[in-house]
């Protein structure tokens, strides 16, 4: 932790590492379909040639640029270019569609910057007592903290909670398609071989999110985004205000991301969600979520961002990978000779800190970075044609979903999903809700048959789901955001009978 | 140096041999080695090791992607379907190809992959925390004999390496432990180290990755592994039991027999690298000589115990 590690990492060479790979990835996130798993999977082999340190910060600042990346497509075709930004098109889009495009873009590059931050110091301060928190989470505890994640439903149904809990419940049914991840049984795939891999979260969310947005780009004639008459060029002082006055926000969002990424079955997205949802529950009056809130992208994207520092922490100490990208990372690290697990912080500790310190530099390049590719990136889309913007986006769609695993079959489910998404938007059924269900199904199905195995097997199913310090916990955080709005209504109805 | 020269002369030999009887089998550019499960598993990580031995020997670079789905289902399924030319490769597993044809139409047959090489191994062991009660894999099975069922133990998947070696070594002790299926190796160690399950059926990678953390009771060779001299196998302590989960490669179908061949010689000559051996074996793995002649007698061989052993667990029919 010396001031040595962060000379060392302070190298020419590894600073334009740590620049191509935050800009790199900020452009393969912002492109729905291309992840910041492949991403690293294709760059590893250069690392080959490099030191360790300087291939973590290469792999590293391209994970971190990724999860930025994926704000753009969220914010500007209401599509998250990855899972991680899901929360960000609720508030993102309406956004853009207010002629705030270019405003909301800025807010997520402070907001990504500032969870950045705090993830990383997290890892470089306090990594080996917070990676305890992924051994206290066994079976049950992911279990009920699924059940949370869905009770979420509830604040984001805006008043229709009979239609949210439906297309959560169809989201969970979706998830169970295919060989179920720990029992292998094949279900629900009607003996077509189409459905046997099941349906992916991404080409889910490409489908649910993004071709609805194409079809309504052909069926409506306004352009694609309001545009201000008097296009201000640069909105980054007001962003930064806005940024300013929401500290509180930042540093919420950041913490639940961090604590959320070092879980190794959660990640960026459920991060999200659970941020997303604690700075609506907390709102002030005049705040609206889901209309255009600042707030509302702010937490989602400190939080993702967050995590990337988070989930280094398991990585990093126990050699557990909290997200796939983590994986790939420890992967690169076994192939240079370095011996990873509990005994790497101890035995290569400079190669640990050098690529902490890297970690935050990239964080910190992704400042300047992120605003210019973002005003890039608004600036294309905004002023774009429809009749090229509509084809180009389709194209991407497609290639996107197959680039996946190369699964022609995952693209026809794409485009299934995405025709059914826009049929049933038309009778108020959300994409989110279907989303959620579909990424927190597994979760909660793992959780509950490994903790009624083990609850079985010792005779004590009772005390397995609600006798556990950490179950009642997060137990208790579900009733109180589920029930917590409903007692508030009531009790505001009581004390002013007469307004009517 | 002069290895390296030799090597090299050798390798230009092969070329002009290549050329002079027309056999015109060779790379052309990088290869897409397709892994059909997430990174960070023992696949991926077998894959990553022998990268830049690839590389280094043969001058072009192994492109690793994955292909996760359906428990390897997925990938397998494609395999046929893609370009036999040689420049696309892909992971294959045992017992996965041989169990999953074996339970549903899955879009593939063991029979039907072109399997031309199995480089590894990574044996069956019993890991423990560190600070377990259980001090020998005798500790383990009084525990079990005394409180049946109580003893509940992690491992990947269902239907897997863990999950028959689980079954089988129960069989063997006349004890009766709780198998808790997890995704991946991963989770079941996570689970491990944080006292959910007591025990898990894990590999020997688990013993090498953790290193103090966890105390492996046995592991599953004809003899120790090198990188742990003081853990016993089953069979010095009464249990014949060896084995593990298996890795390979195969090519689409479509491959000629020069490919294939070609192939199989190449990742045999990685496979013999000292270089890459004491690389693996740092790793935990049990490195494994099956080329493409071999392969048939020991697909069959291996398939015989699997299908016995599922069908005798009930888990296919």
């Amino acid at each position: 932790m010396e001031f040595g590690h962060f000379l060392s990492a302070m190298t020419p060479f590894n600073i334009a590492l740590a620049l191509f790979g935050v800009v790199a990835g900020t452009i393969v996130g912002s492109i729905p379909g291309l992840t910041a798993t492949m991403a690293l999977a294709v760059l590893v082999p250069i690392t080959f040639s490099m030191d360790p340190a300087s291939a973590l910060i290469l792999l590293g600042a391209i994970y971190t640029g990724a999860i930025y990346g994926g704000a753009y497509a969220a914010i500007l075709l209401n599509t998250p270019g990855t899972p991680s930004a899901i929360a960000t098109t609720f508030d993102g889009y309406p956004m853009a569609k207010k002629g705030d495009g270019d405003l909301a873009v800025a807010l997520a590059c402070f907001a990504s910057v500032f969870g950045g931050m705090v993830g990383a110091i997290a890892l470089l301060l306090l990594a080996p007592p917070l990676s305890k928190v992924a051994l206290a989470f066994g079976p049950i505890e992911y279990f009920w903290l699924s059940v949370f994640g869905l009770s979420l439903i509830a604040s984001l149904s805006n008043g229709n909670l009979m239609k949210g809990l439906a297309g959560g419940a169809f989201g969970m049914i979706l998830s169970t398609v295919g060989v179920a991840e720990i029992s292998a049984d094949i279900r629900l795939t009607f003996g077509s071989q189409v459905m046997i891999g099941g349906f992916g979260v991404v080409g889910a969310l490409i489908g649910l999110y993004c071709i609805p947005v194409l079809i309504d780009l052909v069926a409506v004639p306004d352009r694609h985004l309001k545009v201000e008459e008097d296009v201000k060029s640069v909105r980054i002082g007001e962003a930064f205000s806005i940024a300013m006055r929401s500290k509180f926000n930042l540093i919420r969002s950041s913490v639940i991301g961090t604590l959320v990424g070092i879980l190794p079955g959660a990640g960026g997205s459920v991060a999200g969600l659970v941020a997303y949802s604690e700075a609506k529950r907390t709102a002030k009056p005049h705040q609206k979520f889901g209309e255009g809130e600042p707030d509302g992208i702010m937490a989602t994207e400190s939080a993702n961002n967050a995590t990337v520092g988070g989930g280094f922490i398991p990585t990093l100490v126990l050699g557990i990978p909290g997200t796939p990208p983590d994986a790939i990372v420890l992967g690169a690290l076994l192939v240079q000779g370095v011996r990873t697990g509990p005994a790497m912080f101890s035995q290569s500790g400079s190669i640990v800190y050098t690529f902490i310190y890297g970690l935050i530099i990239a964080t910190v390049l992704m400042l300047p970075a992120g605003l210019l590719i973002g005003r890039y990136a608004y600036k294309s889309i905004v002023t774009i044609p429809k009749a090229v913007l509509v084809p180009t986006v389709g194209f991407m769609t497609i290639i996107g979903t197959f680039s996946i695993r190369n699964s022609v079959s995952d693209v026809i489910i794409m485009l299934c999903l995405g025709v059914f998404g826009w049929v049933v938007a038309r009778f108020g059924f959300a994409a989110s809700p279907i989303v959620l269900g579909l990424i927190l199904g597994p979760i909660a199905e793992q959780g509950f048959v490994q903790g009624w195995t083990i609850g079985a097997a010792t005779n004590n199913l009772f005390g397995m789901f609600f006798g556990r310090p950490i179950s009642q916990a997060i137990l208790a955080f579900t009733l109180v955001t589920l029930f917590l709005p409903a007692v508030l209504a009531y009790k505001k109805r009581r004390s002013a009978p007469e307004e009517l | 140096m002069l290895r390296r020269t030799i090597l090299k002369t050798g390798a230009a030999f092969a070329v002009m041999a290549g050329l002079a009887t027309g056999a015109s089998a060779d790379i052309d550019g990088p290869v897409n080695y397709i892994i059909p499960f997430g990174p960070g598993g023992e696949s991926d990580i077998s894959a990553r090791l022998q990268q830049p031995f690839f590389a280094e020997k043969f001058g072009q670079e192994m492109v690793v992607s994955y292909q996760p789905g359906g428990g390897g289902a997925v990938g397998w399924a494609s395999l046929n379907g893609l370009n036999g030319d040689g420049q696309t490769i892909m992971g294959v597993n045992l017992p996965h190809i041989v169990i999953k044809p074996a339970q549903k139409d899955v879009g593939f047959t063991t029979d039907g992959l072109n399997t031309f090489y199995m480089f590894h191994y990574t044996p069956d062991a019993i890991v423990v925390p560190a600070g377990s009660p259980y001090q020998t894999l005798d500790d383990l099975v009084a525990d079990a004999k005394a409180n049946p069922a109580q003893v509940t133990m992690s491992g990947s998947g269902k239907a897997s390496a863990n999950h028959l070696a689980q079954i089988k070594f129960d069989k063997m002790a006349g004890i009766q432990t709780t198998y808790v299926p997890f995704k991946g190796t991963g989770a079941s160690v996570t689970a491990l180290l944080g006292n959910q399950v007591k025990a898990q059926w894990g590999y020997t990678t688990v013993g090498a990755k953790q290193g103090d953390a966890v105390r492996m009771l046995a592991v599953a060779m004809e003899e120790r592994h090198p990188l742990f001299p003081d853990v016993p196998t089953f069979k010095e302590l009464g249990y014949d039991m060896t084995g593990g989960a298996y890795r390979g490669i195969a090519l689409p179908n479509t491959a000629s027999a020069e490919t294939t061949k070609m192939w199989s010689d190449m990742i045999g000559e990685i496979n013999a690298d000292p270089a890459f051996r004491q690389k693996m074996l740092d790793g935990g793995f049990a490195l494994l000589d099956v080329d493409a002649g071999g392969m048939a007698d020991f697909m069959a061989a291996r398939s015989a115990e699997y299908l016995n052993d599922a069908r005798e667990a009930g888990l296919i029919k």
